[in-house]
C-alpha cells in the first residue's frame, strides 16, 4: 500500500517538475488561454449543458434529460427535412468550395508574383463582398421579366415566361447554391496561398532528381505533403462554413424559404432560438451539428493523411 | 526575385509556355466571372437615379457622377451622434482587435507547435474543436459572463470576443509548425531566451501566416454590424450606422450603393498591401534550412 503511494508522489513530483520546467512555455500560453477558457469554452459546455433542459431564457431552466433529443428525432419532421438539405448542400459547398479555393491557390501560385496578386484579390473578393453583392445577385436573377437573366433568356425565346428564380423551390436551390460557392472562396483559399508560398523551392529541383515526370506527380508527391497543415486548416473552414451554411440563404430567398426547400439545421436552430424562444430545444439543435461537424473533421483527417502516400 | 523564379521554373517537371499561356487565359475568363458583381457594385454607386432602373439593365455607366456619395456624406452628416464617432469606433475596434488577436494567438501558438510539454497537444486538439461549435448559441451565455465583467456596453464586449476566437490560434500553429527545429536549438545554444526566438526568429518567418490573419481580423471588424452587448448610439459602429442610412427603400438605393462600396474598399486596399507584403516574405523563404 505505501509502494503504490510512494509511486504515486513520484509520479507527481515527476509530473510538477515536467511542469515547472516548461513553466515560460506556460507563461506564453497563458494570456490566450485564459480568453479561450472565459469567451469560448465556458459558453460552449454551458451551451451543451442548457440543452439536456427545458429554458425559456425568462424562467430558471428545469430539467429535460434527453427530452429534447426525442422529440427533434421522433417527433419533428422540419428537423427531418432540415438536416437532409443541411446535408445535401454541406456536400455540394464543403468539398466544391475547398477543391476550388485548393485549385486556385494552386494554379495561381505558379504565376509571376504580381499577376498573381491581381488574381488573389479577383478570387477572394466575393468572400469579403457577398453581402455587398445581395441586390446585385437579385438584380441578376431577379424573377420579373426586366431581370437581367430572365431578359436575356426571354429574348432569346428559351422561355416563355420569366423564372421565379428565388421563389420557385426546384429552381431556387441551384441559384442559392451556386451564389455560395462562388462567395466559398474566402479563407481557406487565403492560407493555402500563403502555404503554398512558403514551399521550399529547392525540394522541386531533388524532385526532378529523383525522377518526378509530370505535374501531377510534383503536385501530390511534393506541393501536397507540404502545405498539409494549410489544407487542414482550410478543411476545417470548409467543414464549419458547409455545415453553418443559413444567413446566407435567408438573404436570397428569405425565411421560411418557399416550400420550405432550403431550410437548414441552422434556420432550424435560429427560429426555435431568437423565434419561439426554445432555447433548450434549439441548443439541442447545435450540439447535433457540433457533432455532425466533428465526426466530419475525422473523416477529413483520415483523408488528408492519405496524402502524398 | 522574378529572375530566381523563373531559373527554378525552367528547372521544374513538364513546363511550357504554351502551357501558361492558356493557364492565365482560362484564369482570366474564371477571374470575370468572379469579379463581376464586384464590378457592378462598383459602377451601381456612380449611375444617376435615373440610369438605375434601365431597361435592359446596363453593364457601364453613360454619365458617371459622384451624387450618390454625395447623398450618403449629406445623409450621414445629419446623424444624431456625429458619423466621426462611428468611424471612430470601428476603426479602434478594427485596430485593436487586429494586433491584438495576432499577438495573443501567435504567442500561444509557438510553445504549442514547437515544444511538447503536459497538455500542448491537448490543448491545441481543444481549440480546433471549439471551431466548429455555431457561434451564434454561444452568444446567451457569453452574454451572462460579459455582464459579471461588467463589460456591457463598453468597448470590451466588442474587443475581447474579436481577439478570443479560435481561428487564430489554429491558423499561425499550422503555419508555425513547419519552422525547422534545428533554427531554434541552435538559437537555444547560442543562449537566445524563448522571447528572443519568439520575435526574431519564428514570427519573420510565419509573416506570410501573421499578415494572412491580420486580413481575416481586418476584414471581419471593418464589417461588424452590431454587438448584442452595446446599447449606447455613441459605441456603435460605422457599417451599422450606414445601413441606418441607406435602409430607405428605392429613394436611398444610390446612398446604399455608395455605402457599400465603401465598406468593401478599406478591406480591399488592406488586402492589397498586405497580400503584396506576403510575396515579399517569399523571397526571405529560402533561408530555411
Amino acid at each position: 500500500m505505501s509502494n503504490a503511494l510512494n509511486l504515486l508522489g513520484a509520479y507527481f513530483k515527476y509530473k510538477f517538475k515536467v511542469i515547472a520546467k516548461n513553466r515560460v512555455n506556460y507563461l506564453y500560453v497563458a494570456p490566450f488561454f485564459i480568453l479561450f477558457l472565459i469567451f469560448i469554452l465556458a459558453p460552449v459546455v454551458a451551451a451543451m449543458a442548457l440543452s439536456l433542459t427545458h429554458y425559456n431564457v425568462l424562467q430558471p431552466p428545469t430539467w429535460a434529460g434527453l427530452d429534447n433529443y426525442y422529440r427533434l428525432f421522433m417527433e419533428d419532421d422540419l428537423f427531418i427535412i432540415a438536416i437532409k438539405n443541411t446535408l445535401v448542400f454541406a456536400a455540394i459547398v464543403g468539398p466544391g468550395g475547398y477543391l476550388l479555393s485548393l485549385i486556385f491557390a494552386w494554379l495561381i501560385n505558379e504565376l509571376p508574383p504580381k499577376i498573381r496578386a491581381v488574381f488573389t484579390i479577383l478570387f477572394y473578393t466575393p468572400s469579403i463582398a457577398s453581402l455587398a453583392c445581395v441586390n446585385v445577385f437579385k438584380y441578376i436573377f431577379s424573377g420579373d421579366s426586366q431581370g437581367m437573366v430572365n431578359a436575356v433568356l426571354l429574348k432569346w425565346g428559351l422561355i416563355n415566361s420569366p423564372v421565379q428564380f428565388f421563389a420557385d423551390p426546384v429552381v431556387m436551390p441551384y441559384v442559392v447554391i451556386g451564389v455560395i460557392l462562388w462567395s466559398s472562396i474566402g479563407t481557406g483559399f487565403l492560407s493555402l496561398i500563403a502555404g503554398l508560398q512558403n514551399v521550399d523551392r529547392s525540394q522541386y529541383e531533388a524532385g526532378m532528381v529523383d525522377g518526378i515526370k509530370s505535374r501531377w506527380q510534383e503536385l501530390w508527391y511534393i506541393t501536397l505533403p507540404n502545405i498539409k497543415s494549410q489544407m487542414l486548416f482550410a478543411a476545417v473552414m470548409s467543414i464549419t462554413s458547409a455545415f453553418g451554411i443559413g444567413v446566407q440563404i435567408t438573404q436570397y430567398v428569405g425565411f421560411p424559404s418557399p416550400d420550405y426547400a432550403m431550410h437548414t439545421v441552422m434556420h432550424h436552430m435560429e427560429d426555435y432560438g431568437v423565434t419561439r424562444f426554445e432555447m433548450g430545444y434549439s441548443l439541442a439543435i447545435s450540439t447535433i451539428l457540433f457533432i455532425a461537424m466533428i465526426y466530419c473533421n475525422k473523416g477529413v483527417q483520415y483523408l488528408l493523411r492519405r496524402v502524398g502516400k | 526575385m522574378a529572375n530566381i523564379l523563373k531559373a527554378h521554373a525552367g528547372a521544374r517537371a513538364n513546363r511550357s509556355t504554351g502551357g501558361d499561356i492558356v493557364l492565365v487565359i482560362c484564369l482570366l475568363f474564371l477571374a470575370i466571372i468572379f469579379a463581376f458583381p464586384l464590378y457592378f457594385t462598383i459602377i451601381n454607386s456612380l449611375k444617376p437615379a435615373d440610369e438605375f432602373f434601365l431597361f435592359p439593365p446596363k453593364f457601364y455607366v453613360i454619365k458617371p457622377t459622384g451624387q450618390n456619395y454625395q447623398n450618403l456624406f449629406r445623409l450621414m452628416s445629419t446623424s444624431w451622434v456625429p458619423f466621426s464617432r462611428y468611424i471612430f469606433n470601428t476603426v479602434f475596434i478594427t485596430v485593436v482587435g487586429t494586433v491584438g488577436h495576432c499577438i495573443i494567438t501567435s504567442l500561444a501558438a509557438f510553445p504549442c507547435s514547437k515544444f511538447v510539454f503536459p497538455g500542448s497537444v491537448g490543448f491545441g486538439k481543444l481549440v480546433r474543436t471549439s471551431l466548429m461549435f455555431s457561434s451564434s448559441v454561444t452568444a446567451l451565455a457569453t452574454y451572462i459572463i460579459m455582464n459579471a465583467f461588467g463589460w456591457i456596453d463598453t468597448y470590451w464586449a466588442m474587443i475581447i470576443p474579436a481577439i478570443s476566437t479560435s481561428l487564430g490560434f489554429f491558423l499561425m500553429q499550422s503555419f508555425m509548425g513547419v519552422v525547422p527545429d534545428a533554427l531554434l536549438e541552435s538559437a537555444t545554444l547560442d543562449g537566445a531566451g524563448l522571447g528572443r526566438q519568439f520575435w526574431t526568429i519564428v514570427m519573420p518567418l510565419v509573416k506570410s501566416g501573421w499578415l494572412t490573419l491580420a486580413i481575416f481580423k481586418i476584414q471581419e471588424l471593418w464589417n461588424m454590424q452590431q454587438s448584442s452587448y452595446i446599447y449606447s448610439e455613441t459605441l456603435k459602429t460605422m457599417p451599422y450606422a450606414i445601413s441606418q442610412v441607406t435602409s430607405g427603400g428605392i429613394a436611398r438605393q444610390g446612398a446604399a450603393a455608395a455605402g457599400s462600396v465603401i465598406l468593401l474598399i478599406v478591406p480591399v486596399v488592406f488586402f492589397i498591401i498586405i497580400q503584396s507584403n506576403v510575396l515579399e516574405t517569399m523571397a526571405t523563404s529560402g533561408m530555411k534550412d
